[in-house]
């Protein structure tokens, strides 16, 4: 299974992942040898078997409804690159 | 002092014979003298350790001291660890303070264990080289031009190097065994659920489990001791009571039934390392043993499966890494969109963007079924291949890794290749079971691990069964010349 540039350019949109044109190639060619490794899991008939999702097969546990968490704002945002009055600073949004 | 396992270490500190400020010292020592020629720590918290050693002396003093109290331990940057810089190998990360603590750290804490440091792993324990760390490569101590495994491959080097008595791991598709026999030392990876996940930080949640890697079995015990157990911040955390994993290490071998899985001795495992695990099953048959011949047929399926499952999981994970809440952040952002995608392109390293891709590739529009439902139902066969197995045998044994520990550089360039060399541990974690590895020989100067597999929750059994080997062999008291 090969992949195109485009799909390169294109998947790493998706992850939000710079990817400069220098390095396109070298994705291309990576990629394209580790779906061929995946690609060996087609020879085999899996048509009446399960997905299995988890190793244990179990529901996730559930619990009361209640607050478990302190309010830690501040211990938190002190290790954030940018705050403001509590909140967390991005470029703007909107206009 | 340094040659002691920390069951020795436990009875020597009880005895008196020495303080744990005086042990914490020769280590701290010992990783100044040598760690520069090992690259295993990523920080060493020389202060924290020496206030944390004082007080484990006066619960010694007082009578209140348990096993693991003032005991020397290195902890894998992986597990956040509140008020140190915790990484997990990555830019990303480097200068992420954790303002709080995992629970596999807050456990070696109750139990009065000293934290030494945060050892070196490959970047988000992508890798089985530990070359994939933001810090630079650890070298393998039996010899420095070859890897130490990974990506636990930090945490296996201070252990094999005498620069800590033992050390924790974490283990997706063979992170603790694989870094554990080419550094000729024991490691268990714990059946899934069994170690809490919290604030360790995630790689493939469905896989990943934590467990401990030390120079013996008993070692291990101990540490499972502490380690083990149900926490109701890990969602997938297991309700099940904790044996004492001590308890059973002495039990006889007569009449255990041994699989050997014809596929774990197939082509591509090396003669020399073939010929060391023989040898160990040999010592079992010794120790009242009986050899079953098995298959687990759908072996080969274990390794394309992983590389869907892992890196869709992981694609998902690490999305958290957005330079905005924590982590790092690229310099003058054009927009939110420029800020994320240069935040993350600037910090992470090659082989961790490659395993994002491949995650979204395969959870992308259309192709889901094809890659991600094949993966889980690859999964759900090499799973019942084991169950099958287990219905006629109790442990399964192999080799960990088909090869000896290879040179730096060597795999680099062509990922697959690294990927074939966790062939023997992938399966196990995709199957959620337990696993060992245990040191069994050498091919040339670097050490061979025996694997061994146990069903589900059978830990202690696992620990019982390289007990005894460790009781009837050598290999795991081999010091490396340059580190003795």
């Amino acid at each position: 299974m090969s992949i195109e540039p485009s799909d390169v350019e294109k998947i790493a949109h998706l992850a939000r992942l710079e990817v400069t044109e220098a390095d396109v190639p070298e994705y291309v060619r990576n990629l394209s040898n580790i779906l061929d490794l995946v690609a060996q899991m087609d020879g085999v008939d899996t048509d009446k078997v399960e997905p299995m999702a988890h190793p244990m097969a179990m529901a996730q546990r559930l619990r009361e409804d209640v607050v478990t968490e302190t309010d830690q704002r501040d211990h938190f945002q002190q290790i954030a690159p940018q705050t403001e009055n509590g909140l967390y600073l991005v470029p703007q949004v909107i206009e | 002092m340094y040659n002691k396992t920390i069951a020795e270490l436990s009875q020597s500190l009880a005895q008196g014979e020495f303080s744990s400020v005086e042990l914490t010292q020769v280590y701290l020592d010992r990783i100044e003298k040598f760690d520069g020629q090992v690259n295993s720590y990523i920080t060493v918290t020389a202060d924290a350790a020496l206030a944390a050693a004082k007080q484990a002396d006066v619960q010694i003093k007082a009578g209140t001291a348990g096993t693991l109290t003032g005991i020397p331990l290195a902890q894998k940057d992986i597990f956040c660890t509140n008020g140190v810089k915790t990484s997990c190998g990555s830019k990303m990360l480097d200068n992420f303070i954790s303002p709080y603590d995992a629970t596999v750290i807050s456990n070696f804490k109750q139990a009065g264990a000293v934290m030494l440091g945060k050892t070196n792993m490959d970047e988000f324990a992508m890798g089985s080289s530990n070359e994939t760390s933001f810090y630079g490569a650890v070298k393998n101590p039996w010899d420095l031009d070859a890897v130490p495994g990974g990506s636990s491959g930090g945490s296996a080097a201070v252990v094999a190097a005498r620069l800590a008595p033992a050390s924790t791991g974490t283990d997706t598709g063979g992170s603790i065994r694989q870094p554990a026999a080419l550094c000729g030392i024991t490691g268990l990876k714990p059946t899934y659920g069994r170690v809490s996940r919290y604030g360790m930080i995630a790689f493939a949640s469905s896989l990943d489990q934590a467990g401990p890697m030390a120079r013996t079995a008993e070692d291990c015990a101990l540490m499972m001791n502490a380690m083990a157990g149900f926490d109701e911040r890990d969602s997938t955390s297991i309700e099940r009571d904790v044996p004492d994993y001590s308890a059973s290490l002495n039990q006889s071998l007569a009449g255990l039934k041994i699989g050997l899985p014809k596929e774990y001795f197939a082509a591509g495992l090396d003669n020399g390392v073939a010929s060391a695990v023989e040898a160990a099953i040999e010592e079992y048959k010794k120790l009242g043993a009986e050899i079953v011949d098995i298959s687990l047929p759908n072996t080969a399926l274990s390794v394309p499966a992983y590389y869907v499952v892992a890196p869709a999981e992981c694609s998902s994970n690490l999305s958290r890494f957005d330079g905005v809440r924590f982590g790092y952040r690229c310099d003058n952002p054009e927009d939110l969109e420029d800020l994320y995608k240069r935040s993350r392109g600037e910090a992470f390293g090659p082989e961790v963007k490659r395993r994002i891709m491949i995650g979204a590739y395969v959870l992308s529009a259309g192709y889901y079924d094809a890659y991600y439902i094949k993966a889980q139902k690859s999964r759900q066969l090499i799973s019942q291949d084991f169950k099958q197995a287990f219905e006629k045998v109790d442990v399964i044994m192999g080799p960990t890794s088909p090869t000896v520990a290879f040179n730096l550089g060597e795999k680099t360039d062509d990922p697959v290749t690294m990927y074939l060399s966790d062939a023997y541990t992938i399966a196990t974690n995709l199957a959620g079971l337990p696993g060992m590895s245990v040191p069994c020989g050498f091919v040339g100067q670097r050490p061979v691990g025996l694997q061994i597999i146990g069903n589900y929750f059978d830990e202690a059994r696992l620990l019982n069964v390289a007990h005894q080997y460790q009781q009837h062999t050598d290999w795991h008291s081999r010091v490396p010349a340059a580190f003795a």
